[in-house]
């Protein structure tokens, strides 16, 4: 399989033509946070503002037309990249809006015996849905610890996932840690169980080919900024069973079948979840920046990271006082790494790493529970990308060397 | 180099011996301070004696810009009168606000005008007033008991 081209790559991107700070070349890692648009994705967005502008599914004229025309084609890419049914996609704002809504929606569902199952390594988005929907229910949160390597413990899966388990809420890969958790377990024991099992793929699907019939989770949530798309637009994956079952979660115009001044009745999935004006131009926007994934390849893509990540973990590896928070081998493993250098504080090592054009996260990535569990209150992380190159992590490690440098003068 | 004027001297050297560190067990108020974007926390005790303030201690984690910040702060202000505090502290959060276009009052702020970098860096400024916020809500508190 042939290597990708990051230079030809870059190329795709506008924002690699700027500088940071002082002149300094832009050496991004931070992705995890957010990706980089390619012009591909800025021109669909405009393209759809500036020639198919209206609103979608409403309309009786040739511009509404378009505009529905040009959402359901993102709708069917979007299926089609995780290998799923169209009906089966719902558009949302966020990821973060996937889970509430998913848990929103189950409230009427579970009772007071009823447990719900997450994990310690959770973003507090897919956390705290979670808790609140505990509290509202009286069911029990139960969570799977993550060890010191930061790999999930699943010595008791038993014991977690029990017969009054309704959901488990996971990640895939780990926004922190980079771990990929083993999903055929704990999919086989939640089914085992009979309870739902809902995937956030916010770190996943950008990264890895993903198909959710091969993952045989029930739901499955990812935002499209993560994945080179516009902010504003997430998509909630949800088996159509579950979908038709589901109450809907929010209310409004074009999620309805029929209306009294009392009463309503609810359109079919996936419009059932999609009250109000979609946020049409991100939607298109979202579809062609999988298109743009698709052509790269979501393999090489993946490759790619795992090779680059483990050089970066290698180089940082060889620097004295630097610890990697999390596994320290590519074996299930993106190319995300935290970590902590000496005595000097992540808030500082990312100041200085940005003046010299590094864009990196500090702090605890709303993963709040896990940092303290690790015993670090904040970390240092780099996150990689398939527009990443060997020569971005060498600026890294150079600068970290630097930093220390400059920490340390007397 | 903008770096320089965030990371000056007298901030580092703060940094790597706080003032003021570590609990003291008498206080009449105690308050907990977290930057909930970035994980930094800080208790802080304060005792006042009549009018003014006779002790403040302190502990926390955190970056070196907030955790000299409340080093300077304990400095300047252990000893003066709630009102000569006031007058500390509005200056501060002044000159944090100020967006690069001051560099404070030395009369007043002596060695908390090398915070005056922090002002040109957003992300940074809620780093440098953790302390000074605890303060805040600990001098209310102890007034109030």
């Amino acid at each position: 399989m042939s290597e990708l081209d990051v230079a030809t790559i870059r190329k795709d991107f506008p924002i690699f033509t700027r500088t940071i700070r002082d002149g300094k070349k832009l050496v991004y890692l931070d992705s995890g946070a957010t990706s980089q648009k390619p012009q591909s994705v800025i021109d669909a967005e405009v393209n759809f503002y500036t020639k198919h502008n209206a609103a979608a599914h409403r309309g009786a004229h040739q511009l509404a037309e378009e505009a529905t025309e040009a959402m359901e084609s993102a709708r069917q890419i979007v299926a089609d990249f995780l290998g799923a049914d169209v009906d089966e996609i719902v558009f949302t704002k966020s990821a973060t809006e996937s889970l509430n809504l998913v848990a929103y929606s189950y409230t009427s569902l579970l009772t007071k015996d009823d447990s719900i199952v997450v994990t310690e390594m959770e973003h507090h988005a897919n956390l705290i849905p979670w808790q609140q929907l505990a509290e509202r229910t009286g069911a029990t949160l139960k969570w799977f610890e993550v060890d010191i390597e930061g790999r999930l413990d699943l010595s008791d899966i038993n014991q977690v996932i029990t017969e009054d388990t309704k959901i488990v809420a996971i990640t895939h890969q780990s926004n922190v840690l980079g771990t990929i958790n083993p999903l055929e377990a704990i999919v086989a024991r939640a089914h085992e169980v009979g309870a739902v099992v809902v995937l956030d793929a916010c770190q996943s699907v950008p990264h890895m080919p993903i198909n959710v019939k091969e993952l045989d989770v029930d739901f499955l949530t990812f935002s499209g900024h993560k994945a080179v798309g516009p902010t504003g637009v997430g998509v909630l994956w949800g088996r159509s069973e579950l979908l038709e079952m589901l109450p809907p979660f929010l209310f409004g115009g074009s999620m309805i079948e029929n209306v009294t001044m009392t009463s309503a009745t609810w359109a079919p999935a996936p419009r059932k979840f999609e009250a109000g004006v979609p946020n049409m131009a991100q939607i298109v926007g979202l579809g062609a920046a999988l298109n743009y994934l698709s052509r790269i390849g979501m393999e090489k893509i993946f490759l790619h990271e795992v090779k680059l990540g483990a050089y970066l973990i290698k180089k940082l590896s060889a620097l004295e006082g630097l610890r990697i928070i999390g596994p320290q081998h590519m074996d299930a493993r993106g190319g995300t790494v935290s970590f902590t250098f000496g005595d000097i504080h992540p808030h500082d090592l990312g100041q200085y790493l940005d003046a010299q054009g590094i864009a990196v996260r500090t702090g605890h990535h709303c993963a709040w529970p896990l940092t303290r569990k690790l015993g670090v209150p904040a970390t240092t992380r780099a996150s990689l990308y398939f527009y990443n190159d060997e020569g971005d992590v060498d600026a890294l490690v150079d600068a970290i060397i630097g930093a220390k440098k400059y920490f340390g003068r007397p | 180099m903008e770096l320089d004027a965030l990371y000056q001297e007298v901030i580092l050297d703060h940094y790597k011996h706080p003032q003021h560190k570590g609990l003291h067990s008498t206080y009449d108020a105690q308050v907990h301070h977290v930057n909930p974007s970035c994980g930094d926390e800080i208790t802080l005790n304060l005792a006042l004696m009549g009018d003014s303030i006779s002790s403040i201690s302190w502990d926390g984690v955190g970056c070196s810009i907030s955790q000299a910040s409340v080093s300077i702060m304990s400095d300047l202000v252990i000893g003066k009168s709630v009102n000569e505090a006031r007058v500390i502290l509005d200056n501060f959060v002044e000159l944090m606000q100020s967006k690069g276009l001051k560099t404070g009052d030395p009369v007043i702020l002596e060695d908390a005008v090398s915070l005056a970098g922090v002002s040109k860096f957003p992300a940074r400024i809620k780093c440098a007033l953790l302390g000074w916020m605890a303060y805040k809500d600990a001098v209310l508190a102890a007034s109030n008991k």
